[in-house]
């Protein structure tokens, strides 16, 4: 009898300390974490000892002077490229060593700054291979329209050369919408967007952040973007220079002896 | 029709049953089944093998199915098959082979088509060519189109070869009156040590006439394909051929294109590009959990489309 009561004591233990570490971790909430990532090429350090952590249902920006490493480092969580030294841990898991293929299917996604033309693939094709051939018309009609293009005129378009850069980015961020990864990475969003309101595309933004569970990482200098990210890292020269709340690092992005804004990193709209 | 049949007329001519219009399936060089309309003749020819198709001016949104199919190794069939279209007429026409050999011996089908289209008569005319079966014989497909195009007539041409096809070689010769116009669209696939040929010789000898030839191929493994053009503007007239290769394992390709300007008023353009699977496409599908292979099979499948 004792003996039994011990056992289910140690087993409930064993449960209670399971449930307080998931808790715990909840609460922390740690997605992505970055440690010690270093990146070089042509003699050139691109990415020095990169160390992050990025938390679950987060809305995350970006930002930081040309050339600094922010697409390098999308790249690199994304496995497009790989790291010389560092590990990348996602949802507790050490994915240092997967594939594009194997972090796409665990919930990776990445909008690229030049989105890639394909002689033949229609948008159609896309949003589908996106969703994991899971999508219904209507709503791939529906993400279409949230990023300002017509379902009509070009869900049956090819995904081609004829296509201008601001519709092609439209397309981009569509089919990471229909992806609904766990962590999305859009690269410069809004480049070549002009024309088209900027509500709209950061309503997709917060449309997602709500919808989703997940966090999205956002690379951008766009002013008005920094204003809807709960934190914001400043990357330069390969560095993580700060990284912290909005209202902690807004501040000295704005402030006048910044390099960063003397430089015109950032661009208020 | 047994199983084989019915399969290589759906591959060929999406055909599920007997068609509507005007018909004739052609198996192992005997005509099997043939039917004709109003407006549309099929006269089996006396003095060679092969037919002539009759559309009577003026036929509005009909459609002619004339496909082959052989299912013998050790067998050639060579057929002339002439297409006559009466004026200011708008068909449909559906040809194509497709050969299943489980022999070892080759099976052989050469078509020689013509087309007179008159006065602004417009034919679309759709070619598909397919190949199959677990024997070691070879299954060649060598077609020969003629067209003479008169005064405002349009021909599209769309010419498919799925896969299977040991050996090909393609002809396409085509003279061109005043203001006619020729759309031709050619979708090629080879494999293992498959070879294809395709030559296009067009005159565009009227004013205003017009030409494109969009070509698009995709050569794996050890296959040989060869793009040969050679278009002549004999007169103020447009002209263009592109024709763009992806190019996979020990495959080889070659693009030889020619354009004539004979005419200071005749404008001529060529555009050719060969390369493998651009690098980023691959990525970009992978990021969308795509495995290599995957991708690699949807980029070509887009690519042919
Ligand atoms: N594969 C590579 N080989 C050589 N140089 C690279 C490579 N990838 C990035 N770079 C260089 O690294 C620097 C950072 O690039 P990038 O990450 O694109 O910056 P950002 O996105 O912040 O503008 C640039 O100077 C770029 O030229
Ligand atoms: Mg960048």
């Amino acid at each position: 009898m004792v003996k039994y009561t011990i056992s289910l004591f140690s087993r409930y233990n064993k449960y209670i300390k399971k449930y307080i570490e998931s808790s715990l971790s909840r609460k922390e909430g740690r997605m992505l974490e970055l440690k010690e990532i270093c990146f070089s090429r042509d003699n050139k350090k691109i990415l020095k000892n990169i160390n992050l952590n990025i938390d679950d249902n987060k809305m995350i920006v970006i930002t930081g002077p040309n050339g600094s490493g922010k697409s390098t480092l999308a790249k690199i969580i994304m496995g497009i490229e790989k790291p010389d030294s560092g590990k990348i841990i996602f949802n507790q898991k050490d994915i240092t060593n997967f594939s594009i293929t194997e972090r796409a299917k665990i919930g990776i996604g990445f909008a690229f700054q030049q989105p890639v033309k394909f002689k033949g693939l229609t948008v159609k094709d896309l949003i589908e291979i996106s969703s994991g051939n899971s999508i219904k018309v209507c709503d791939a009609c529906e993400i279409l329209s949230d990023v300002g293009l017509c379902a009509q005129e070009y869900l049956n378009r090819e995904v081609n050369g004829e296509l201008s850069g601001g519709e092609l980015k439209r397309i981009e961020i569509a089919m990471l919408a229909a992806k609904q990864s766990r962590l999305t990475i859009f690269d410069e969003p809004e480049a070549g967007i002009d024309l088209w309101s900027f509500n709209n595309l950061i309503s997709v933004f917060e449309n997602m952040h709500d919808n989703l569970k997940g966090s999205i990482m956002i690379i951008s200098h766009q002013e008005r973007i920094l204003n809807i990210a709960d934190d914001i890292i400043l990357i330069s020269d390969g560095v993580v220079q700060k990284h912290g709340k909005k209202e902690e690092i807004l501040p000295y992005l704005f402030s006048k002896d910044n390099l960063c804004y003397k430089n015109k990193c950032i661009q208020s709209s | 029709m047994d199983k084989i049949e019915k399969a290589l007329l759906k591959q060929i001519a999406d055909l599920e049953t007997i068609p509507v219009g005007a018909y004739n399936i052609r198996e192992n060089g005997e005509g099997i089944a043939k039917n004709t309309t109003a407006n549309i003749d099929i006269v089996t020819k006396k003095n060679k093998s092969g037919i002539d198709i009759i559309v009577k001016a003026n036929t509005k949104n009909e459609s002619v199915h004339i496909p082959v199919i052989l299912t013998n190794g050790g067998f050639r069939d060579l057929v002339y098959n002439d297409f006559y279209i009466g004026e200011n007429a708008d068909v449909v026409i559906i040809a194509g082979c497709g050969i299943h050999n489980s022999t070892c011996e080759t099976a052989e089908h050469d078509g020689i088509h013509s087309f007179h289209i008159e006065k602004g008569a417009r034919v679309r005319y759709i070619e598909k060519h397919y190949g199959e079966g677990a024997g070691v014989g070879d299954r060649i497909l060598n077609p020969e189109t003629k067209i003479n195009l008169c005064e405002n007539a349009i021909m599209e041409m769309e010419s498919v070869q799925i896969k299977g096809v040991t050996s090909t070689i393609r002809k396409t010769e085509a003279n061109m009156e005043k203001g006619s116009r020729l759309i031709i669209s050619e979708r090629i696939m080879t494999t293992e040590n498959q070879i294809a040929k395709t030559i296009f010789d067009v005159n565009l000898n009227g004013k205003d006439s017009s030409v494109h030839v969009a070509s698009r191929s995709v050569a794996e493994d050890n296959s040989v394909q060869e793009f040969i053009s050679n278009v002549k503007g004999n007169a103020k007239c447009f002209g263009h051929v592109e024709c763009d290769a992806i190019i996979m394992g020990n495959a080889k390709v070659i693009s030889d294109p020619k354009i004539e300007a004979n005419n200071i008023e005749a404008s001529l353009i060529h555009e050719a590009a060969i390369g493998k699977i651009a690098g980023e496409q691959l990525i970009k599908l992978m990021t969308l959990g795509l495995t290599e292979k995957e991708a690699e099979k949807q980029i070509i499948n887009g690519f042919l489309k």
